[in-house]
């Protein structure tokens, strides 16, 4: 671990220590336009970030150039303390294995059951045949993705099939499995945009309390106005390819913010 | 009738034809005739070979009522046909997987691997398992391993090109989030492609045991073990009556097979 810019992670939310994360200049293009044009932030240990901007701004672009998931054009992301644009392979997935993701379609593998589902969180630290079916896995790890699933409330659909469940379920499902790959940072990409009002802001709450139990960095896109105030710290606003507001959550000013989203929020 | 319609004239029968489009057809008109022409057999072979067969003491008659007196034996190389057809679909499926992965373009390592493993794939299907039963004879000699070797050879080609089309449209949602993750390649084959996978491999496994049980009749004839054989000996001896029971009852094999997988299939879906 290097220690100048992880050490941290216990001092939720305080500023005295570095950044987790560093992003300066960061520009994007898939080959046509600029998504992103030099955009830089920085997020501290334990705090809940939300990053807004109308459709198309970009938002995922950035996500995914955060765990070089699509490859950054240039710019410097500084991770853990790791210089991610220039992982190679194998440092990348050891990096990546320290970031959690929730997407916005939960990504399961639908004719498993929830526990197997839950478990495949463990190949971000271990690989072979235990990783990969819930009958085959050592006690221990049977037991963690047990103990993952009864933190968003579901050890008793342990192995039920997740086509089975419902579309909040299912999301829940897919938080547990980021539990179970022990992230220190959560990425979240519009986990509540596909479900109902209701599950969607059970799922952003318990986002937001998981990440705060366990002092964790929580970077999430919403398009949802009151689940970005009632659930962030701080909110980045993306426009134009740029960071054009960066303000703290009690501060924010609703009117302006409102700005950032394109649909009136429900 | 809208007026409108009514007043303006029918259209054509026939619409305007290009040059190219009339040397295609004559073209197309061309080879289909030479080709009748050429190797279909005229009407006056037709009527003798009929007046042949059906003649009193002609190969039909000859042929019935079938002779059971060998029905044990038949039933145990009829056995040893299943075996065989078994064998070849299994071995072939096992050996399918790791050829349909490399075939596959997220899961190949290496663009030019794939294109590898689909040229493989495609000449392991297009040449017919006769051709591959003798040339495994040459290999392992007469019997039934060179039957199985064919037959193995051939569902690689069958199923290794139906497991890659089945993975290739598999939902790529696990399959990226395990990669976020940090997943390896044998992780996300195993924990999220195989099983999305699952229903389609099973019926493709069932559909190439048909096959391979339908294929491992024939290959007796050109010597690659299984009831073949003694087909290809019952006709050799004159034994028509012999040859209707094996027939008849490789029948009732390859039907029962058939209707035992299209059973499971629909168990399935
Ligand atoms: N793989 C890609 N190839 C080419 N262009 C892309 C790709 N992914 C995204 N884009 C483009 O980049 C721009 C930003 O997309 P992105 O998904 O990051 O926006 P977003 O802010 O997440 O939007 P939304 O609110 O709809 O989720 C869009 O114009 C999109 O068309
Ligand atoms: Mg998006």
């Amino acid at each position: 671990m290097n220690a100048p810019l992880d050490a941290g992670t216990t001092l939720a939310g305080s500023t005295l220590v570095g950044p987790v994360l560093r992003v300066s200049d960061l520009v994007k293009s898939y080959g046509g336009p600029t998504i992103l044009n030099g955009v830089s932030f920085e997020a501290y240990a334990g705090v809940s970030l939300a990053v807004i901007g109308a459709n198309g701004s970009g938002k995922s672009t950035l996500l995914k150039c955060l765990i070089r998931l699509t490859d950054p054009t240039s710019g410097r992301i500084e991770i853990l303390g790791h210089e991610v644009i220039s992982l190679a392979s194998r440092a990348l997935r050891r990096f990546r294995s320290r970031i959690g993701v929730v997407w916005q379609k939960h990504n399961l593998v639908p004719r498993l059951s929830a526990l197997s589902n839950v478990l495949h969180g463990v190949q971000s630290r271990l690989s072979g045949p235990r990783s990969w079916w819930q009958w085959a896995a050592t006690d221990a790890v049977r037991a963690e993705a047990l103990a993952c699933l009864a933190r968003v409330g579901l050890d008793d659909k342990a192995l039920q099939r997740v086509d089975s469940l419902s579309g909040g379920q299912q999301q829940r499902v897919a938080i547990a499995r980021m539990l179970m790959q022990r992230p220190e940072i959560i990425l979240a990409d519009e986990p509540d945009a596909s479900l109902d009002p209701q599950s969607g802001e059970d799922v952003m709450r318990l986002l937001s309390d998981l990440a705060r139990q366990d002092g964790l960095t929580l970077i999430v896109i919403s398009h949802r106005l009151e689940h970005t105030l009632q659930f962030s710290d701080r909110i980045i606003g993306l426009a134009g390819g740029l960071i054009t507001m960066d303000v703290a959550t009690q501060q924010a000013d609703p009117i302006k913010l409102r700005r950032f989203f394109d649909k009136p929020t429900e | 009738m809208t007026p409108s319609l009514a007043r303006s004239a029918p259209p054509p029968r026939f619409q305007h034809r290009s040059l190219a489009e009339y040397v295609g057809i004559i073209v197309v008109l061309a080879l289909v005739i030479t080709s009748v022409v050429n190797t279909a057999p005229p009407l006056d072979t037709l009527q003798r070979g009929a007046a042949r067969l059906f003649a009193p003491s002609g190969f039909l008659m000859q042929m019935f009522p079938p002779d059971f007196t060998h029905v044990d034996r038949i039933f145990w190389k009829l056995l040893e046909t299943l075996q065989m057809a078994v064998a070849g679909a299994a071995l072939g499926l096992i050996c399918a997987v790791p050829f349909a992965i490399l075939a596959t373009d997220r899961l190949s390592p290496h663009p030019l691997i794939k294109t590898a493993a689909r040229g493989c794939i495609a000449f392991f299907r297009t040449v017919p398992d006769l051709v591959w039963a003798i040339f495994f004879i040459i290999v392992v000699g007469l019997g039934p391993a060179a039957g199985v070797l064919a037959l193995m050879i051939d569902k690689i080609g069958f199923a290794g090109r139906f497991f890659a089309e089945a993975m290739e449209e598999a939902d790529t949602g696990p399959q990226d989030a395990l990669r976020a993750i940090g997943a390896s390649r044998m992780g996300i084959i195993f924990s999220a492609v195989f099983p999305a996978c699952l229903p389609s491999f099973t019926a493709t496994s069932l559909f190439a045991l048909e096959k391979s049980v339908r294929g491992s009749a024939a290959l007796g004839l050109v010597g690659a073990g299984g009831i073949g054989v003694d087909l290809k000996v019952a006709f050799d001896l004159f034994n028509y009556d012999e040859a209707l029971t094996i027939i008849l009852m490789m029948l009732i094999l390859v039907v029962g097979v058939e209707q035992g997988s299209s059973w499971i299939r629909r168990k399935l879906i």
